[in-house]
């Protein structure tokens, strides 16, 4: 029950995106087709349970076993870089089509803060190692889910009448905005 | 060999040619977080500013020792470190504020417009120009929290910097201080300061015209513009 409310919480009442202001640089960037859209949920989501693993224990195993928390931040992030790396470079080696499908894109999610900010907010919530991982998988079906919404809206907005100099960006942010306030009806859940 | 641009030109163009924010659209995730309130936007803003310029000082030091293959790594590891001293610091010093912004102090490393600054000029400039660039990038990133952090206090609670500004008569918006209103505020002043450019371009564009009318010039096309630069 506790892990279900965990999932919950990360991909609808905390959405990553929407609530939590995490990864907007993609949400922005690569809410272009849908397409993209979905490869970029999908990359960004395995990245997120793997640093969820990692990260928990390399926090629990060695940085508070030795009191060397106070290097949480640079260890955290060079172990998502090389993580980033080694994904990128298994995938390349495993499937062909699936590297070509998500190549750009992996790169990316090193500095996608999304990432580092799961890392950070499992540590300080204290969460165990099973909790971590739901909650990567959860902070990954937001992100993957606002990401899909806003890619689905934007095509419909490419052939709305708007006005140029909101064109882009800002009219992505207020549409943002409106899709934050949709997600804010599911704030009774929990 | 293009023109050296002047040291204050250096400073001056974070502020609003190349604004982080409102120009190169980077680092929103702690502009749309923190802006709740202006307090919380400056100490975000200072704290981004002190990584910055100290990050791009070192990098411009050591540019030339860093390999280019593994730069990218580097650089995060000197910022990591300049983080750390930040988050220490206030962890010790500002408890209120280190809990108000949550995680997004040590998010600082991945705040694009710290490795954008590195990877686009610190690496490429000598010291000064470099703690000039970022000072002025710095600067603009204050200026655009503080201006986000204003409108949406104002407005969602009535109060600046804790000060009541706005009569007891006037309702809170309460979507100002939601996720929601950040999303929106950050959408139309982008618009509002696409739309603003736009005017001024247009404008003097427009006076260019009038001018070569005057001294009687014939064909006015395009190209003839273009190299007046508007």
């Amino acid at each position: 029950m506790e892990l279900l409310i965990i999932f919950i919480s990360a991909a609808l009442v905390n959405n990553f995106v929407l609530s939590y202001f995490l990864g907007i640089c993609p949400f922005i960037g690569v809410s272009n087709k849908t397409s993209s859209a979905i490869s970029m949920g999908m990359a960004t989501t395995f990245v997120l349970v793997l640093t969820a693993i990692v990260s928990w224990l390399l926090y629990n195993l060695i940085l508070v076993p030795y009191h060397l928390d106070f290097l949480q931040i640079p260890s955290f992030i060079l172990v998502i870089a090389a993580l980033v790396q080694f994904v990128e470079m298994v995938i390349k080696k495993v499937s062909q089509p699936l590297y070509r499908a998500l190549g750009i894109f992996l790169p990316l999610i090193t500095t996608n803060c999304a990432i580092l900010g799961l890392a950070l907010l499992a540590a300080m919530r204290e969460y165990d190692f099973l909790e971590s991982v739901i909650f990567g998988v959860g902070a990954g079906a937001g992100f993957t889910l606002a990401l899909v919404i806003m890619a689905g809206i934007r095509e419909e907005l490419d052939l709305a009448d708007v006005p140029k100099p909101f064109q882009g960006a800002p009219i992505t942010l207020i549409v943002a905005g409106i899709l934050a306030l949709a997600f804010m009806g599911f704030a009774g859940m929990i | 060999m293009k023109k050296q641009v002047t040291l204050l030109k250096e400073f001056t163009k974070g502020l609003w040619e190349i604004n982080p924010t409102f120009k190169q659209i980077l680092g929103t995730c702690p502009t749309l977080a923190v802006t709740v309130s202006v307090i919380n936007g400056i100490a975000m803003a200072l704290a981004t500013t002190f990584v910055l310029v100290f990050s791009s000082l070192i990098i411009s030091l050591v540019r030339k020792l860093i390999p280019n293959q593994v730069r990218i790594a580097a650089y995060i590891v000197i910022i990591a470190s300049f983080v750390t001293i930040v988050d220490l610091v206030m962890k010790a010093q500002f408890q209120d504020l280190s809990k108000a912004l949550g995680p997004f102090i040590p998010l600082i490393v991945v705040n694009c417009i710290i490795l954008g600054r590195a990877e686009a000029f610190a690496s490429k400039n000598g010291p000064l120009r470099s703690v000039l660039d970022a000072l002025g990038n710095g600067v603009g990133f204050f200026i655009a929290l503080v201006i986000m952090g204003g409108i949406r206090e104002v407005l969602g609670s009535r109060t600046f910097l804790g000060y009541q500004v706005l009569p007891n008569g006037f309702e809170p918006w309460l979507i100002m201080i939601l996720p929601a209103g950040a999303f929106i505020v950050f959408g139309l002043l982008m618009g509002f300061s696409n739309m603003y450019v736009e005017r001024k371009k247009n404008l003097e564009r427009e006076a260019l015209i009038a001018q070569y009318r005057r001294v009687g010039r014939e064909e006015i096309t395009d190209d003839v513009l273009k190299e007046a630069g508007v």
